[in-house]
């Protein structure tokens, strides 16, 4: 990398920054007193706004240039993610976008508690959601630091731990002074620069090959060391049936952990209507797609232009694959517009990541200040305002993920987002799903479907290889791993299923009709929505 | 639970009580209801539903065009300490929509469209993840040029994603949301000529029906 890059880069990210601090300082000087305002936005976006900033939530660094990366190295396997990541917007589409927007206000345990007991089905899943979005949290930290470090050339563990304290401090002030409105607009900024981006590159890598799309894959498979299997399945996820089945443990978290994320489900709350839900799904649905078909163009084209044995030599996981092929499209090293174009590559990156982190502080913000806050109320306690709770809650957790992202710098943290996901899937999804669609769905039932999935998904990471067993693991000198799949989802999400139903059948109490002919009626109709 | 114990109860048993599940969970409707109280008039009846917002047709909803009239400070009602209660109509109101043609009709629209849907693509994505995990020489046989099985049926996945959405869509856009629409006005109307229980809050007088949250 010369000097040259990382002046323009930081340059283009400093406009970003500058940009963003403008946004929030517009809509910080609005009305923020209100939960309406803060966690919603006022939610007046309309659907194409709300579908972009899905977009921009939902499109972490990982999708822009791990994904491309994996591609270029591996080929075939690299595209499995992506599709995983955007077959579950189905699932999303289907079963929870409307629903939760006519029967929710803020977050997931609003749609829950709105027909259970509320202190028990808040703590509970308030719990599960602060510890879906810490997670997920810690990874894009951990992610955003190597991510400064490698871009910018310095390596060293300070440029690093600077990285994170800075993205961490930028966040929290986005979070806390602009609440939703202003980590929306975040949001689309993001995604729509992410969007021109990748359009971009994706044009000029396919007038590098003429439009000719066989001839980009024949040029990826021959410069990439390993000819035709290159382009099937295999080379990542070919080994052992162990390994397979972790694959297929994984692509069932992605597909069902979704329609379960707090920062996800959050954002159906800030459009009026169930229609504009909806709708900015599908707007969704469509700039996610367009945007993944994109990427595995990028990563097919990073092996036919830059070549897999280099890709692999800047960086061991691949991520350096797009500014590489941005670098070289623009005319190689030391070419004015390949500069400029690695910079422009580099600076989305730290865009995207930003926004991602935003979006997940707010999540982490509402459930701590609306579920677990409310639920250890005492009844005649003074009332503070919840948002002024939420606002200090922004800064603990922009804290908290500081401190856990330099303490797990060096460890490989690429399992925590398919923890997160499988955490998601396995004990939100059930919680959701039965109180949505379950007449006799029970307090109990609740509770014990979050428990049950939460306790069951990281006791089954803890005792996996993950975290001890083998030379990657977390403690490399231990061996009590137990349990033979990295990802957990394949036995905890029915797990999760399971305890929901029996939680639900061993209740003492009955199921309370008259509250599930509300919950339905309002879920289909939008009677009586907020 | 019985729907005229508890109606009073809700105010003075404390939380956890026998019948505390649908009574507490009443509470919190309450709540929200409670919170939003000097939100602004909700939208009188005589608007119609032909009202739109930037272009849409949506309806009308309770609480203010765009966000006015917000109270600055939010006075969050703590749980288990409702200051209302709740009017057995709006109960009862629910209960006869829920059971109502129109209703059932929306439902089974709903589920019609959703279930088979929902099913069919979890099979095929499941179908097309073991494939490859288990059947990679099927998956490697060339089809067109450097397309082989596997690259198309990848592509396929990103196709028939699109085309579910866009089926999904139109669906609910044809045969639910006029119905879906009707109906929220129905209970709007209903819960409101059953205005019997009368909010006191902050010396202005509200609605206490489940239609005004």
């Amino acid at each position: 990398m010369s000097g040259d890059h990382q002046v323009l880069a930081l340059l283009l990210f400093g406009a970003f920054i500058a940009a963003t601090l403008c946004i929030t300082s517009r809509v910080g000087r609005g009305k923020q007193g209100s939960p309406e305002e803060f966690y919603a936005g006022g939610r007046q976006f309309s659907a194409m706004e709300n579908g972009f900033a899905i977009a921009g939530d939902y499109l972490s660094a990982a999708s822009f240039l791990g994904i491309s990366g994996a591609i270029a190295l591996f080929g075939y396997d690299g595209m499995l993610y992506s599709i995983g990541f955007l077959v579950a917007w189905l699932v999303v589409l289907f079963f929870t976008a409307e629903l939760v927007r006519n029967c929710g206000r803020f977050t997931l345990a609003d749609v829950i508690a709105s027909r259970l007991r509320e202190r028990p089905v808040r703590r509970a899943v308030g719990t599960s959601s602060l510890v879906v979005s810490l997670l997920y949290l810690v990874a894009q930290m951990v992610g955003a630091g190597s991510l400064v470090a490698l871009l910018l050339g310095g390596t060293s563990g300070q440029t690093r731990c600077w990285a994170m304290v800075a993205v961490g401090a930028l966040m929290v002030i986005h979070v806390s002074f602009g609440g939703m409105r202003a980590t929306t607009w975040i949001q689309i900024v993001k995604a729509a620069l992410l969007l021109a981006g990748t359009l971009a590159l994706t044009v000029l890598v396919l007038i590098r090959f003429h439009g000719d799309v066989n001839a980009l894959l024949n040029s990826a498979a021959e410069h990439s060391g390993h000819g035709r299997a290159f382009l099937a399945p295999g080379l990542h996820y070919g080994g052992n049936w162990t390994a397979r089945l972790d694959f297929i443990s994984l692509a069932l978290a992605l597909v069902l952990g979704t329609a379960g994320l707090p920062h996800i489900l959050s954002r159906f709350s800030t459009v009026p209507t169930a229609r504009a839900a909806r709708r900015s799904t599908v707007w969704a649905i469509g700039l996610v797609g367009s945007f993944s078909v994109m990427t595995i163009v990028l990563g097919f084209g990073a092996a036919a232009v830059v070549g897999s044995d280099r890709v692999r030599a800047a960086h061991a996981a691949g991520n350096t694959a797009v500014p590489l092929l941005a670098l070289d499209l623009g005319g190689g090293a030391g070419s004015t517009s390949g500069t400029v174009l690695f910079a422009v590559v580099v600076s989305i990156a730290f865009a995207t990541v930003l926004a991602v982190v935003a979006g997940i502080t707010l999540a982490c913000s509402a459930s701590i200040a609306h579920d677990l806050h409310r639920s250890v109320q005492r009844p005649g306690s003074r009332p503070r305002s919840e948002v002024a709770v939420a606002r200090v809650a922004a800064v603990g957790v922009g804290a908290v993920a500081i401190v856990l992202g330099l303490l797990a710098r060096d460890l490989n943290v690429a399992f925590l987002v398919g923890l997160a996901f499988a955490v998601a899937a396995s004990a939100n999804l059930p919680a959701l799903v039965y109180s949505l669609f379950w007449r006799d769905f029970t307090t109990r039932g609740a509770v014990w479907a979050v428990y049950g999935g939460l306790g069951s998904a990281v006791l089954l990471v803890v005792f996996s290889p993950v975290v001890s067993g083998s030379a990657e693991s977390l403690v490399p000198g231990w061996d009590f791993h137990l349990f033979p799949l990295q990802n957990p989802a394949l036995v905890s999400v029915p797990l999760g299923f399971m305890s929901g139903w029996l939680g639900t059948r061993l209740s003492v109490e009955p199921g309370d009709a008259d509250a599930y002919a509300e919950t339905e009626v309002r879920a289909l109709t939008g009677a009586g929505s907020v | 639970m019985e729907k005229q114990a508890g109606q009073w109860a809700a105010s003075v048993r404390p939380e956890g009580a026998w019948d505390g599940a649908a009574a507490s969970g009443r509470i919190d409707r309450l709540a929200r209801h409670d919170s939003r109280a000097d939100e602004g008039p909700v939208p009188s009846i005589e608007t119609g539903p032909g009202i739109s917002f930037r272009g849409e047709g949506e309806p009308p909803y309770p609480g203010g065009l765009f966000g006015w009239n917000q109270p600055l400070v939010q006075a969050s009602v703590p749980p288990g300490s409702a200051r209302l209660v709740d009017s057995p109509s709006t109960v009862d109101v629910y209960r006869e929509v829920q059971r109502g043609a129109a209703f059932q009709q929306v439902r089974r629209r709903y589920r019609r469209f959703v279930g088979p849907a929902a099913v069919a693509f979890l099979l095929w994505y499941f179908g097309y993840v073991v494939a490859v995990v288990t059947a990679p020489g099927l998956m490697a046989r060339p089809v067109i040029g450097a397309l082989n099985v596997a690259l198309l049926a990848g592509l396929a996945q990103f196709l028939t994603t699109f085309l579910l959405t866009w089926a999904y869509a139109g669906h609910a856009r044809r045969y639910r949301d006029r119905a879906a629409l009707e109906l929220r006005w129905t209970v709007y109307e209903r819960a409101g000529a059953h205005r019997s229980a009368a909010a006191v809050h902050d010396g202005s007088h509200r609605m206490g029906s489940g239609a005004g949250r």
